[in-house]
């Protein structure tokens, strides 16, 4: 352990322990207040006016006169005070729209009462009259044209990435392999729902609470819409049930529409979807095909590519142009091939818009390019890990955009841990045997490989430039952590602690996330990206030690300390001498009346360059590895599909506490396997039309098979202990590897999810006629 | 509206109530409010409670039919001071991520060892089928069911 890691790390390890979660008591005796359960008084029910039809012009409202309309506040665009939009990364998306309709279950109008039961009367009082218009519902059909509803042509955004001469490598090829594939809606189903509540101040001013990921995103959106100055807009996050990306952008337009509701109404305002409305109106993860062209040599080496990605955006940007982005960065993923062409478009449909979903962009296009390395090593007769081993990214090569990924080794070091630890090649021939006995139950395993860019892409990280703040009150024997990064589930509220603590050789409890307020901490950046161990916690770690210089250099101005130069070494200051001041009791003395408070930026290290115009570059500054291994077994009479076992090999830099670690591989791994064969969210003629749970089925108990997490440690320098990002990782890959075993048990090639069992039929041979009909 | 007498986690309260409130509504109005409301439409098991020691999805049963019947939430098994053998393995292991299925969870856990103190893992899973988590993947929560099943019956015992 180096000096710069943590002064005290060698002597008090806690840093790769798994200390209990500091939040886990609370929440398991019941204890924990979600949005939902805080003793607020006095606060009225906000709600929506929706569109039923996806497309439209609104020509007005009718608002039934038998209803007392004196009772509520409505709120239509005139109220609004600043832009007319949900300030995201674009400002495409009104807050209310004031003529065109664009998606269905869009709000159009918005409704405060003081109880629900009158709420539930205005809503149904009020209707919208619009003139229907032709809508796009798919994004093939987007891009013919023929109706314009975003920009000039529809697209939201368009990427290309090149290297090499890609026509070259088509025309000097042996073989040349062609597929596509589809991907479907996932939806979030973070068991707490979507909740805002919006409280109007005397002098103009809003407060609002609500479960999220991203309280300075709110905060913008806010200040925006509202035509507020920064200090007017307070967002305190609330302990937040599960998030996965669901509460990245959507809290932003639920926050204003709060708002908006609170400032018409002068009354604090409360928001909390039920689940058939979080079901229908919110965000899903983008639905995308993707083709793949592939140039080989007869022995399988790839020589080129041309892949082409289309995602279905809905009906505004949200975060579709970063998502897209990612998309594209890992369309190749962990595999080199040196002449490419990839195009990359993000597509407008009269859809509820999409937006951030755990592994943003990159479950679509690894699920595309595993089953087609599936498919090439199916053509040329060669086994899936063949395939992959030939063709992994070794240390040197460079992905098309230029980057030669310094811990690319790690590519070809999950893939031969999983097929290890999995016994992939002894099952897949037994398995091979085993199924053409009679019994309708047949096995299959699947293998797949892939990767993810931890922080933002690009110079995000440079740019947003993250800050974190360290306080030590005054009297006290405590660091408090003053983040933007919120606990969701994750963890970071225990992680990040951790770092810190480790770092300046104090305990665990000793060190406190302070619950996310706008008004009390600094803007860290997002909840997203897995971005907060990495990023957010390097930065920890060097406030930590600048706090600890801090705290020497003012201890030296007081008369005990004068002319000395005090060190902290584990949790004590140290004059080099025997002389020895624990940690608080110098902070004490030296901070006095103030206390501490102690702001640091991110640093970027040296080395590192992206390009944006040119879209070429270091996209990440380092990148987690996993491969998995699945074994099913399908019923092929009632095609039915239950997993059996799931491999997970991950190379994630340093777990900082391996038992959270392992639950978010093994949570991510589960949520993954849903996306692959049960999670169906379906459209019916433009309109959401998943209401219920008992419709989306997510994986229960009896869906989940033995899990088996295997995570390996090449520490990256420039994360804080050698940690890279890890959340999103398990969500990238599992999936195409079901279908791979659904493959081999069926003896079906699925090029889609979900697999249900409709489209496993539609895959197998039509049955010979019986017999006498 | 009505007013009636209900029983939780042993203690005596009155509620005034709708004919056709549900108990979910009714019990968190009340205050319980460890009870949460996953769906509302017995799709989730995140507002499971006991009732008559039966674990019951509260959405799903008239606030009536929960007059004077012994309900009990997770608080009423322990406390962050005195925790229950459940509450204390769910920390321990990790079973606890987001938190918002754990109190359901721990609860439909306890009534599974009510039944049978020494589930296999199977029977663990067929167990708390009725209880969606999104974010653990279910084993950290399986490992916490059978760490407390031991400690359980090694304090019977």
């Amino acid at each position: 352990m180096t000096e710069k890691e943590g002064r005290n790390g060698d002597t008090m390890p806690l840093v790769g322990t798994s200390p209990l979660r500091v939040d886990a008591l609370e929440k398991a005796c019941g204890e924990a207040l979600y949005l939902d359960d805080l003793p607020l008084q006095g606060f009225w029910y906000g709600g929506a006016v929706r569109s039923s039809i996806p497309r439209g012009k609104i020509r007005g409202f009718v608002r039934d006169p038998s209803f007392d309309w004196t009772r509520v506040a409505v709120v239509t665009p005139e109220d609004i005070p600043g832009i007319n939009a949900v300030a995201m990364i674009r400002e495409d998306y009104p807050a209310l729209p004031e003529e065109d309709i664009s998606f269905a279950t869009q709000a159009v109008a918005l409704i405060a009462a003081p109880d629900r039961k009158t709420l539930e009367e205005a809503l149904a009082a009020f209707t919208i009259d619009a003139e229907e218009l032709p809508p796009l519902l798919a994004v093939e059909e987007a891009l013919e044209g023929r109706e314009i509803i975003w920009g000039t042509d529809n697209i939201l955004q368009e990427y290309r990435v090149e290297s090499g001469v890609p026509q070259r490598a088509f025309s000097e090829a042996d073989r040349i392999v062609e597929g596509t594939y589809r991907t479907g809606y996932q939806e979030h189903v973070y068991l707490e729902t979507q909740g805002m509540i919006a409280i109007p101040g005397p002098d103009g001013s809003v407060e609002v609470l609500g479960s999220m990921q991203c309280p300075y995103y709110v905060q913008n959106a806010l200040m925006k819409g509202l035509a507020l100055p920064e200090e007017k807009v307070r967002v305190r996050q609330t302990v937040t049930g599960g998030a996965f990306g669901g509460k990245e952008d959507y809290p932003s337009v639920l926050a204003l529409h709060a708002a908006l509701c609170a400032r018409k109404s002068g009354r604090p305002v409360r928001m909390i979807f039920d689940r058939k409305e979080d079901l229908l109106c919110t965000p899903k993860r983008h639905p995308s095909v993707v083709r793949h062209r592939t140039a080989l040599t007869s022995e399988g080496r790839i020589l080129g590519a041309e892949i082409d990605i289309l995602l279905d955006g809905g009906a505004f940007t949200t975060m579709s142009n970063v998502v897209l982005s990612r998309s594209i960065l890992h369309a190749t993923g962990c595999y080199f091939m040196p002449n490419v062409s990839v195009r990359a478009r993000a597509v407008a449909t009269n859809t509820p818009p999409n937006g951030a979903f755990r592994g943003f962009g990159v479950p679509q296009s690894a699920f595309a390019l595993e089953r087609h390395m599936d498919k090439i090593a199916s053509e040329l007769g060669m086994s899936p890990s063949e395939i992959r081993r030939k063709n992994v990214l070794k240390p040197g090569e460079a992905f098309p955009y230029g980057q030669i990924p310094p811990d690319g080794a790690s590519a070809g070091l999950v893939l031969e841990k999983a097929l290890e630890v999995s016994d992939y090649e002894a099952k897949r021939k037994q398995f091979e045997r085993t199924n053409s006995a009679s019994s309708p139950v047949k096995r299959g395993i699947g293998l797949s490989l892939c990767l993810h860019g931890g922080g933002f892409t690009g110079s995000g990280e440079e740019s947003i430039a993250g800050k974190v703040s360290l306080r030590i009150p005054p009297g006290t024997d405590r660091v408090d952590l003053l983040v933007s990064s919120v606990e969701m589930g994750q963890g970071a509220s225990t992680v990040l602690p951790m770092i810190a603590a480790q770092t300046l050789g104090l305990r665990l409890e000793e060190v406190r996330h302070i619950p996310p307020d706008t008004a009390e901490v600094p803007n860290s950046g997002p909840t997203v990206a897995s971005r907060t161990t990495m990023y957010v916690g390097k930065t920890i770690q060097e406030a930590c030690l600048a706090l600890g210089d801090l705290i020497a250099a003012k201890a030296a101005l007081l008369p005990e300390y004068r002319g000395k130069t005090l060190r902290l070494e584990r949790g004590a200051f140290t004059d080099g001498g025997e002389r020895s001041v624990s940690f608080f009791t110098l902070a004490r003395e030296a901070g006095g009346e103030e206390g501490f408070l102690l702001t640091k930026e991110y640093s970027p290290p040296e080395g590192f360059c992206w390009n944006e115009e040119e879209f070429r570059g270091d996209a990440y500054k380092a990148y987690g590895w996993i491969a998995n291994v699945v074994e099913v077994e399908v019923n092929m009479d009632s095609l039915e599909i239950s997993p059996k076992n799931v491999w997970a090999a991950a190379e994630i830099g340093r777990a900082i506490s391996p038992g959270m670690a392992s639950g978010q591989i093994e949570g991510g791994t589960l949520q993954a396997l849903g996306y692959a064969y049960l999670e169906e969210y379906l459209m019916k003629d433009g309109k959401p039309a998943t209401a219920h749970l008992n419709q989306y089925l997510i994986p229960t108990t009896l869906d989940t098979p033995k899990m088996h997490v295997h995570i390996l440690e090449s520490p990256f320098p420039e994360g804080p202990f050698g940690a890279k990002g890890l959340g999103e990782l398990p969500m990238d890959s599992t999936a195409p590897a079901l279908a791979a075993a659904v493959s081999q048990a069926a003896d079906v090639f699925p090029t889609a999810i979900p697999l249900t069992g409709e489209y496993l039929s539609s895959l197998l041979p039509p049955s010979p006629p019986e017999a006498g009909r | 509206m009505r007013k009636g007498i209900f029983s939780v986690n042993g203690r005596r309260e009155e509620w005034t109530y709708h004919d056709d409130d549900v108990l979910l509504d009714s019990i968190r109005e009340a205050g319980h409010t460890e009870v949460h409301r996953g769906c509302k439409e017995g799709g989730c098991g995140c507002c499971a409670v006991l009732l008559e020691g039966v674990l019951v999805n509260s959405c799903q049963v008239f606030t009536a039919s929960a007059e004077g019947r012994d309900i009990t939430t997770v608080a009423g098994l322990g406390t962050i001071h005195d925790p229950h053998p459940l509450q204390q393995a769910f920390v321990e292991t990790g079973a606890v991520q987001c938190g918002f299925c754990t109190p359901a969870m721990i609860l439909s856990s306890y009534a599974l060892l009510q039944k049978n103190p020494n589930p296999s893992d199977e029977e663990i899973r067929r167990g708390l089928d009725g209880n969606s988590c999104r974010c653990t993947g279910y084993v950290k929560i399986i490992e916490a069911v059978r760490l407390a099943a031991g400690r359980m019956a090694a304090h019977d015992e």
